[in-house]
């Protein structure tokens, strides 16, 4: 067999006009690959720019004085530390409260046969699919009517359940890579169910559970819709919707600041993207995410 | 004698089996908190869209406290509004365009083109194709606003090549906000293809490479049917994901001017929280939720057709 392969790579080797046209491939591929990343990078490009140049207009241009005033002016605690705050408890709550719900869910789905495990998948699997921007005019109506408006708690509920269902689908994939031998074991030994789930199944699937955190909370940390909605008073907006205010209310638009402030916000979903990317390989994350 | 001890037994046994049925029952128990949260915050707001798109349930005034029943009111007042069925035609603009064709199409490109160069080249495309996925979707729209206004990126490089540029936001709102979700959007598509590409057997594309199968050939006829499932799931994804778009449209045009990209999501909103009309609001809402569903039954069948 591998004599077979090495014939036929000798006999590809020996035709150069195959070569020369694998290496034109190459080439082209790559020259391709660059103008598709130079068209992706010009929006980006204006972000990084404006950020350091305190005169910074909708040009994209080096800084004449290059300084970083913008991120001085957007460093305080009104205007930065208490939006990224509010974000981090509604980000940080909704994967908490997403992960607890999907551990559980999963758990007998994965373990236990049932009549009811496939239709219940597949349901989840449909709700994946609802438009959450169509859902909320209704649970804005929905909150009016429970009083619920203005609800950091309520909105950490109606966020972690619009992402429940692709967690759910994510958990369960997860745990059924994780054997069931330990399992059994420890349930011959008395253990319950639940017990053995914390004790051996959590601590075997780690990496799964961070990816699904991550996952849920890049989504909440990114979404504007939800609280925009949702929260009322200033004091508990997230960073989302209180920088669309120096966008849209402040009559003239600073710029630089706006810029500024966009990459301090956007920095700790880049990092927690990372995370999982070196540590998994997005594809692994997309494979909990998308396999049957 | 004999008799006792059958009974005696058929009744253990009789006890054991409703006690396993309600052990197995038992070990559905950590499944309630799941349903709650769903049934509360998901199935109890599509219900109550439903209901409310046949009244005229409104934010403040009479209509607040004692929503009237209407009927198809509202149904039938999308016929005959005149932005509604505009409404419809953008947001069939805006998937087809956009998802479909633009994220779909160029993603699959991105993740074949990686397949022929490798190197660095390929890591720092797809880095810099994921980080506009991965920002908030408020600051990519920002930064799409930016490039496309009148003293934006866009018209800088027109200005390269001696062309004068204008304001594409008010002169081309569709156009940008299309553009924009391709750029913002392409990320996801380019990861699914990847890890779907890199599934096809080398062997595969090496023996038509023998055979002298040319390139596009080799892709229409081999690598295409392999990973069929994934463009499918893809397809499925994206459009639903795109339907659902607001923050970009929003941020971007605002669904202007005077209604030129307003898509469902916002003319949703408009209705809603800018006229107070949540009846109306609703019944939009319902059409989407309804549209949702369709494409949910579909892709579930999809997944079904895989796995079986």
């Amino acid at each position: 067999m591998s004599s077979l392969r090495r014939a036929q790579r000798l006999a590809g080797n020996r035709t150069t006009p195959v070569a020369g046209g694998r290496l034109r491939v190459r080439l082209a591929a790559n020259a391709a690959l660059a103008v598709i990343g130079l068209c992706f990078v010009l929006p980006l490009a204006w972000l990084l720019l404006a950020s350091v140049d305190p005169n910074a207009g909708y040009e994209t241009r080096w800084p004449q004085s290059p300084s970083f005033a913008n991120f001085a002016a957007v460093l305080t605690p009104g205007l930065l530390f208490q939006p990224l705050v509010n974000s981090f408890i509604l980000s940080a709550g909704t994967a908490v409260v997403n992960l607890a719900a999907a551990v559980l869910a999963a758990y007998p789905l994965s373990r236990y046969q049932s009549r009811f495990n496939k239709p219940f998948l597949y349901a989840i699997l449909f709700g994946t699919s609802l438009p959450v921007t169509a859902i909320m005019v209704p649970v804005y109506g929905l909150f009016v009517q429970l009083q619920l408006l203005d609800s950091m708690p309520a909105t950490i509920f109606f966020m972690a359940t619009t992402t429940l269902p692709m967690a759910i689908w994510m958990t369960k994939n997860f745990m059924d890579s994780v054997p069931l031998e330990l399992e059994e074991a420890a349930w011959m030994d008395g253990a319950s169910g639940l017990a053995t789930l914390r004790r051996i199944v959590l601590p075997l699937m780690r990496q799964g559970l961070g990816v699904v955190f991550i996952f849920v909370f890049i989504q909440a940390w990114g979404n504007f819709f939800v609280p925009f909605i949702l929260l009322l008073s200033n004091s508990k907006q997230p960073a989302s919707v209180s920088v669309f205010s120096f966008f849209g209310q402040h009559g003239a638009i600073a710029y630089g600041e706006l810029a500024a402030f966009s990459i301090l916000y956007s920095v700790p979903v880049l990092i927690l993207y990372t995370v999982v990317a070196r540590g998994s390989g997005s594809a692994f994350a997309l494979s909990g995410a998308m396999k049957g | 004698m004999a008799v006792p001890d059958s009974l005696s037994h058929g009744s253990i046994r009789r006890r054991s089996t409703i006690q396993g049925a309600l052990r197995r029952r038992l070990r559905l128990l950590p499944v309630v908190p799941s349903i709650l949260l769903l049934g509360v915050f998901m199935l109890a707001p599509v219900a109550w869209s439903f209901y409310s798109s046949f009244t005229n349930v409104a934010l403040s005034g009479k209509a607040a406290l004692n929503p009237q029943w209407l009927g198809f009111d509202n149904y039938a007042r999308m016929l005959t509004d005149s932005v509604f069925p505009l409404s419809v035609w953008l947001t069939v603009v805006f998937v087809a365009v956009s998802a479909i064709l633009g994220q779909n199409a160029l993603g699959l490109a991105i993740a074949l083109l990686m397949t022929r160069s490798g190197g660095a080249t390929a890591s720092l495309v797809g880095t810099v194709v994921v980080a506009s996925w991965i920002l908030p979707e408020i600051v990519a729209a920002f930064a799409a606003y930016a490039y496309f206004s009148q003293d934006g990126t866009l018209n800088q490089l027109l200005g390269m090549f001696g062309v004068q540029g204008t304001n594409w936001l008010y002169a081309f709102p569709m156009a940008t906000i299309v553009l924009a979700n391709v750029w913002r959007g392409t990320a996801f598509s380019m990861l699914v293809y990847r890890a779907a590409l890199s599934q096809v057997p080398r062997d595969v594309s090496e023996a038509a490479l023998m055979d002298g199968a040319r390139g596009w050939q080799r892709l229409a006829f081999i690598t295409l049917p392999i990973i069929r499932g994934s463009i499918a799931t893809n397809l499925m994804l994206i459009t639903l994901q795109t339907l659902a778009v607001f923050t970009l449209i929003w941020v971007m045009t605002a669904g202007g001017p005077a209604n030129a990209s307003t898509t469902l999501p916002v003319l949703a909103y408009q209705e809603a929280f800018k006229l107070g009309d949540i009846g109306y609001g609703t019944a939009i809402a319902s059409i989407l939720i309804l549209i949702g569903m369709v494409f949910g039954a579909v892709y579930v069948r999809l997944v079904r057709g895989a796995k079986s």
